[in-house]
């Protein structure tokens, strides 16, 4: 077996064993073909949109940011393109990360570890560190030969180096340099920036973004995938033997050997397997291990080994996808002479993509219906009630107005029960003294103070339910709060 | 114990720990090397960090590190800044007239959220946390007012008081009647009769209105006003309203005209800074009961 470790390779310096195992370094070979393509869509895809998408221009009027997607701290506010969420909208944040994590387990049920192959980050910089590393330092052979030379380094081999990470800063400079820009109006900050006039923290995510990037896609690669992700185990728990997996098709026949022997022993009718063994799946594979050793969990299912692959069996003229995106019950339904079956519906499957559409639905409706006026009455406590000299009585609110629309709004107040009541807010000397009319900024809340009287002769209640109405005068959005209204 | 070079789990052909439960071996599945490295760099990270910033605990005190690093000076230096945002705020508040406050939603605002804080820590033990009032202690959400309830003349109270020993405090107060000898018995129930039909409550069997209206003119009048209808300037309430600092029963009303009333409001001036206390004087006014 291909993965079993010789112990006695390892380094030990003590009778328990090694305690420790060094990184073994992969030197992926160039490959073509239709997941190579997907890969480059995909990361060209990815990556323009991380880097450029804080430059997208959207406009939301007269003082209101004009960044398409922009997350403004200091003024605890999310924009995204026609949307702008409040903290208190937090649970968008968490319905997306249900739909994100559900997503990711449909995924998983329908071909494996998509996220992992074509998506992630992590596979998405590493894939173009790797390019860039080919680029400089040539394919797999010569970059494992030049790594293994002992010659002293010549000045070509030396600046090859150089221009390697000098080019793999410049990536990762410009990956936490796009970061910060979702944070602040970019082309600002741009200018700040190049003119040393950003804040601190500006440089210091930079810095550290700079530092992840260049350290994780740079060096440590497939050992974030097989040692740091909980991704793969978790994924491990979720698959079922449905799911579709970047699979060795074993049903293609034992032995393993050459073309020509293969030829000779299948002139004969004796059994021979497709896989020439050519180790052309080992030599594409970003993490370094035989995917005919079955699925394990270093494979993040790149699909680079099918294409390794179906370019050597199309050469040697055998059938495509030896090497292919399956599982083992058609593997063993070939194998004794069944059609194979794909199930793509199953209860998982439908149970996954009806979570997704309901917390996906919520959302959009609610997105879609919430109001951009709201109202939130908070009753006085000391005291509940007051008598005044008339012997009429009174309570006070501490109301708080919400305008998340983009321009300023004049509103009344009313408050409504059964007592004939009167409202006063302090501090507005408005024209219509028993319509308090207030203006709201635009993006802001107001917090004022309501006062309702009910007059002695109403003779109200111990307590009276009373709905408060705040219509915006020129729009007449309503928005309506309940609260009580409190004798003494 | 046997040597775990060469002891190989045969199903896997990995070497095992040499730990065995039941006849089940473990493998031994090392860490990466990186791994490893990184866990003794924390190590070594957290012995820098012993010795840079405070750390160990001492029998007095605790080892202060390098850098002289403090959490207290760190909140010493906050509180600073805050102090000095705030004191640029309570500049603009301490400019501005007190009518003007009332009027700038952002002064107001400003006003209410100081004087709410400090009415708290001050005023809250007599008047209750919102103002409520107790008996003997004015509810300040009313609009009853014994000094006035203007916004100068709630300022003009909370700076100087009400026979707080001040200068410049409110005087005048209710005369005991009854300790002093001035009404006898009798004439105190029909005066106190008299008092609670002027609000319109209701009065004892067979009381003299006549004779109460005669005491009361003799006695009361000049302080509480022809139909007592009070007077700011001396600090006597109204007694035809609803609002009754003592109680409005028959028996509070004879305690009160027996051996009188003079409730303390102490001076704020020089206890509290002047815009301090226009703050207070707008949250008072705000509370609902402002003229």
């Amino acid at each position: 077996m291909n993965k079993t470790v010789n112990p006695n390779e390892l380094t030990s310096d003590n009778d328990n064993g090694p305690l420790y195992v060094a990184q073994k370094k992969v030197y992926p070979q160039s490959i073509s073909g239709t997941f190579r393509r997907i890969k480059w869509g995909l990361m060209a895809f990815c990556l323009g949109v991380y880097y450029f998408l804080p430059f997208v221009r959207w406009n939301r009027g007269i003082g209101a940011p004009s960044q398409a997607v922009l997350i403004d701290l200091p003024n605890s506010r999310f924009y995204f393109f026609f949307i702008e969420l409040w903290p208190q909208e937090i649970y968008y944040f968490t319905g997306l990360l249900i739909v994100a994590a559900v997503a990711l387990f449909l995924m998983n049920s329908v071909g494996g570890r998509i996220w992992c192959g074509y998506l992630c980050p992590q596979t998405v910089w590493t894939d173009l560190f790797y390019a860039v590393e080919r680029l400089v330092e040539g394919d797999r052979r010569e970059r494992m030969k030049k790594d293994k030379s002992s010659d002293p380094m010549k000045l070509e081999r030396i600046s090859e180096i150089v221009l390697k990470h000098s080019i793999w800063l410049l990536i990762a400079w410009w990956t936490g340099g796009a970061w910060v820009l979702y944070f602040n109006d970019a082309p600002t900050l741009v200018k700040e920036l190049v003119t040393f006039q950003a804040p601190m923290i500006a440089y210091i995510w930079i810095g550290i973004l700079t530092a992840t990037t260049y350290v994780l896609a740079g060096f440590m690669r497939e050992q974030v995938c097989t040692y740091m992700c909980p991704w793969p185990r978790i994924q491990a728990a979720l698959t079922d033997e449905w799911a579709l997996n970047v699979t060795y098709r074993y049903d293609r026949g034992e032995k393993r050997t050459s073309v020509k022997k293969a030829a000779e022993l299948r002139a004969l009718g004796q059994p021979v397997g497709d896989c020439v063994d050519c180790y052309q799946c080992v030599a594409v594979c970003p993490t370094g291990i035989d995917i005919r050793n079955g699925p394990q969990l270093e494979c993040i299912q790149c699909g680079l080994c099918i294409d390794a692959c179906d370019n050597v069996m199309t050469k040697i003229g055998r059938p495509k996808r030896l090497i292919g995106y399956d599982n083992d019950i058609n593997i063993q339904r070939r194998q004794e002479g069944k059609p194979p079956v794909y199930r793509i519906v199953r209860a998982r499957t439908v149970a996954y993509s009806a979570i997704i559409a309901a917390v996906g639905g919520i959302m959009i409706y609610t997105l879609a219906t919430r109001s951009l006026l709201e109202v939130n009455v908070l009753h006085d406590r000391n005291p509940v009630a007051v008598r005044l000299s008339d012997g009429s009585i009174r309570n006070a609110y501490t109301v708080r107005l919400l305008n998340k629309s983009g321009y300023d709004r004049v509103i009344a107040i009313d408050a409504n029960g059964p007592a004939n009541l009167t409202t006063h807010v302090v501090g507005i000397d408005s024209v219509t003294p028993d319509r308090p009319m207030i203006v709201i900024p635009r993006d802001s809340t107001s917090e004022l103070r309501l006062l309702v009287t009910a007059p002695a002769e109403s003779n109200p209640e111990k307590s009276i339910p009373v709905r408060f109405h705040v219509t915006d005068i020129g729009l007449g959005e309503v928005a309506t709060a309940t609260d009580n209204f409190v004798a003494p | 114990m046997t040597d775990h070079h060469s002891d190989i789990d045969s199903v896997t052909g990995k070497s095992t720990t040499g730990h065995e439960w039941d006849g089940i071996k473990e493998l031994n599945t090392p860490l990466p090397r990186w791994w490893v490295i990184s866990f003794y760099l924390t190590i070594v990270w957290a012995i820098g960090y012993w010795i840079v910033y405070p750390a160990w605990p001492l029998i007095q005190s605790n080892t202060t590190g390098l850098f002289g690093y403090s959490s207290r000076a760190d909140v010493a230096v906050e509180l600073a800044n805050l102090e000095k945002i705030r004191g640029d705020k309570m500049a603009v508040l301490g400019a501005a007239s007190l009518a003007d406050i009332e009027k700038d939603p952002a002064l107001l605002a400003l006003a209410r959220a100081k004087g709410k804080t400090v009415f708290g820590d001050n005023c809250a033990p007599c008047h209750g946390s919102g103002g409520a009032g107790a008996k003997g202690f004015p509810n300040l959400n009313d609009d009853d007012w014994l000094w006035g309830g203007t916004l100068d003349q709630i300022m003009q109270t909370i700076q100087f008081g009400a026979r707080s020993g001040h200068a410049k405090a409110h005087e005048g107060q209710m005369l005991a009647f009854g300790k002093d000898g001035v009404l006898k018995g009798d004439e105190i129930v029909t005066v106190a009769n008299y008092v609670r039909a002027l609000s319109g409550l209701s009065t004892r069997k067979g009381y003299d209105a006549a004779k109460g209206e005669k005491i009361f003119a003799e006695n009361c009048v000049a302080c509480h006003g022809d139909g007592g209808k009070g007077n700011p300037e001396m600090g006597a309430p109204n007694l035809t309203d609803k609002i009754w600092l003592y109680g409005s029963d028959e028996a509070s009303l004879i305690e009160t005209i027996s051996l009188g009333r003079a409730g303390v409001m102490p001076a704020w001036e020089g206890r509290l800074d002047p815009a301090t206390i226009k703050a207070m004087a707008v949250y008072v006014h705000s509370l609902g009961g402002g003229k």
